[in-house]
């Protein structure tokens, strides 16, 4: 059993009072989106964590969602197997004879907890956890709730269960952004990563590419063809007031914010060929990054230590560069396989994820930068836009799958693998809400007190 | 990437959003004018220059439809040729090898006959929109069909057309006339189409 201390937590996102001031406006106007997503786990870890949760107790309907939402998330972490919970002895609180039970299936940690209708429909929830062998509590929080916030509340309890078995932070209470397309109509959806809550923030007949989510979470820059031509679109995620990033010649593509949300870079021809250009988030100021017309650079991305990555075909074949922003020329970081593309690096800085043609086929592939090794994660045939999960543990990313567009998960070591379709339309542009915990910062749930 | 399914004509989209339900019917007839719906946090912000869009919003109160706009006029004041099937002028696509932005020759004679016209006539104006397969980042097959149209444009402006009456845009792999995933519909897919505007 590892146990290590909680980290601390982002402070770039977006604050806790303006989305307290949305919460309303999310629920009454909020279209439920088509193309939902169901989750199949297709690969797991080596090495997994057997884990227990007994179904809570009280309120029945309340202790079902929470216990399926939490059992839900640590089996799709990869890294967590659910033992079966039949026939335990139901209690809030540890026992010996529970123990015993807990020990007796083989697990490491046991769940318990409760959910207790109070005041003002508010409920008490409280849960446990619990490490088997040492008889010991490892976490135990009570919250106070309203009905709507159980299944972020599920995905809370699921983040400290997470983070005290693994160390790592976990990402269910984080967001998705991705594109569906259902016949000839695009949606821009935004969903919790379990594919619940889905809304759709924009929906059109011409194609929609390319999201990127503001280091605090509370916008999506987006390319749109909505003018016969793709431009980019800055939408804040709660209001939906949107606004073209600029108006210029040609195709404005590829958006990616700076690590401070004031910037945004981006692909233009408006100065004929595709280069890279910087603007204020706001399209004042615009700047030009790259400037040789006869070659293609695009799809960048701001890593956290300034520098943008970007693919380019300069070199001959398509590969990824780095640049500084502000001055300096352009370094070839990838050297393996004929084209790589997409490059996105992880919140440490310390690698990158991109997609990486071999043989006629496109696969992922993280590269450690100061080892400079490559590990391919995927098969394809068409994997493409990685996106990290804001801990760095989980990569999503597009792909095929019965011949329909699907997302699907990829941790970082390759070794767990989920999908994430959608009855009835093509599903694809995933972009990960790199602001950790925005789920349950959208809602009233709060600590009262540690267990 | 992949485009599995043929296209559908008629997609009815109910987005409800508390009081307000709002219907779409969106035509993928290219040359159709596209129906617009907007929704808007505030009434009267709606850009109505959009085309088949409707924005989803988060703001209690103050939904409106800002109702439908059609994009095109008809070809008022354009040369009758430019729709005669006889006429070169009815000729719009150039085709492209795989990952090439080359004109090849076979394309020559449409690409100087619409030259020909821009020039005879200083007032029309053309979009070259560049197309790709679906093979490839969607990123880059963006930039790559930006260079067909401007592979296209430059053979026109090198013939003596004014630079001001084209327009290269792209649109990558986003709108593939054939969305099979087969070697003749990629063949069918990587091309520039010339598109008058007003048309």
């Amino acid at each position: 059993m590892i146990r290590r201390p909680l980290a601390t937590g982002s402070t770039a996102c977006k604050s806790l009072q303006t989305w307290l001031a949305v919460l309303l406006a999310l629920l009454s106007l909020a279209q439920p989106a088509r193309g939902q997503l169901t989750i199949d786990i297709v690969g797991v870890g080596a090495q997994q964590i057997p884990v227990i949760t007994s179904e809570f107790v009280g309120d029945s309907v309340q202790a079902q969602l929470l216990t399926g939402v939490i059992q839900a998330d640590l089996a799709r972490s990869g890294v967590i197997k659910n033992l079966d919970n039949a026939g335990l002895v139901r209690a809030s609180e540890a026992n010996s004879e529970g123990y015993a039970q807990y020990a007796a299936r083989g697990a490491d940690a046991a769940v318990l907890g409760s959910v207790t209708p109070g005041a003002n429909g508010q409920f008490q929830v409280t849960f446990r956890l619990l490490d088997v062998a040492k008889r010991t509590q490892l976490a135990g929080l009570v919250y106070n709730v309203a009905a709507k916030d159980m299944r972020a509340t599920a995905h809370r309890i699921a983040d400290v269960i997470y983070e005290k078995l693994t160390g790592d932070k976990g990402v269910f209470s984080t967001r998705l952004a991705y594109v569906s397309k259902t016949g000839s109509r695009f949606q821009l959806i935004v969903a919790d990563s379990d594919g619940a809550n889905a809304i759709s923030i924009v929906g059109s007949s011409e194609p929609i590419i390319s999201p990127a989510w503001s280091p605090d979470g509370g916008r999506l820059a987006y390319v749109s063809f909505e003018n016969r031509k793709p431009g980019i679109f800055v939408q804040d995620v709660s209001t939906g007031a949107r606004r073209q990033l600029l108006e210029a010649r040609g195709n404005q593509s590829a958006p990616a914010w700076s690590p401070d949300g004031r910037r945004i870079v981006f692909a233009s021809s408006q100065a004929g060929g595709t280069q890279l250009f910087v603007a204020n988030a706001d399209g004042s100021g615009v700047r030009r990054l790259t400037t040789n017309n006869a070659v293609i650079d695009t799809a960048p991305n701001w890593a956290v230590d300034g520098k943008i990555y970007f693919m380019s075909d300069r070199g001959g074949s398509p590969q990824i560069y780095r640049i500084d922003p502000e001055g300096g020329g352009a370094e070839r970081v990838t050297f393996e396989g004929s084209e790589n593309a997409n490059p996105r690096v992880a919140a440490d800085g310390k690698s990158m994820v991109f997609v990486k043609r071999e043989g006629g086929r496109y696969a992922l592939a993280v590269q450690d930068f100061a080892s400079r090794q490559v590990q391919t994660l995927t098969q394809g045939p068409v994997d493409e836009s990685p996106s990290f999960a804001p801990n760095g543990k989980l990569i999503v990313y597009a792909s095929i799958y019965n011949g329909r567009g699907v997302l699907a998960a990829v941790s970082a070591d390759g070794r767990v693998k989920q999908r994430l379709a959608s009855a009835g339309a093509d599903v694809r542009e995933p972009a990960w809400d790199r602001c950790p915990g925005s789920v349950a910062r959208r809602t009233t749930v709060f600590v009262r007190q540690r267990l | 990437m992949q485009h599995g399914k043929s296209p559908r004509n008629l997609l009815m989209s109910a987005l409800v959003a508390g009081a307000v339900a709002l219907l779409s019917a969106c035509s993928s007839t290219p040359d159709a004018p596209a129906k617009v719906e907007e929704r808007s946090a505030q009434p009267g912000t709606a850009t109505p220059s959009t085309q088949g869009l409707s924005t989803g919003t988060a703001t209690p109160g103050n939904v409106t439809s800002a109702g439908t706009v059609g994009a095109n006029s008809n070809a008022d004041g354009l040369d009758p040729a430019l729709r005669d099937p006889r006429s070169p002028l009815s000729k719009r696509s150039v085709f492209f090898d795989y990952d090439s932005f080359t004109v090849k020759d076979d394309y020559k004679p449409l690409v100087e006959a619409h030259a020909a016209y821009l020039k005879r006539a200083p007032k029309a104006r053309i979009v070259v929109e560049g197309n790709t397969d679906e093979r490839g980042s969607r990123e880059y097959n963006l930039a790559l069909g930006q260079k067909r149209s401007e592979a296209v444009k430059k053979v026109m402006t090198l013939l003596g057309v004014n630079e001001a009456q084209i327009e290269s845009v792209s649109f990558g792999e986003e709108k593939p006339r054939n969305p099979a995933s087969t070697e003749s519909a990629w063949a069918e897919n990587r091309r520039a189409d010339i598109r008058y505007v007003g048309e």
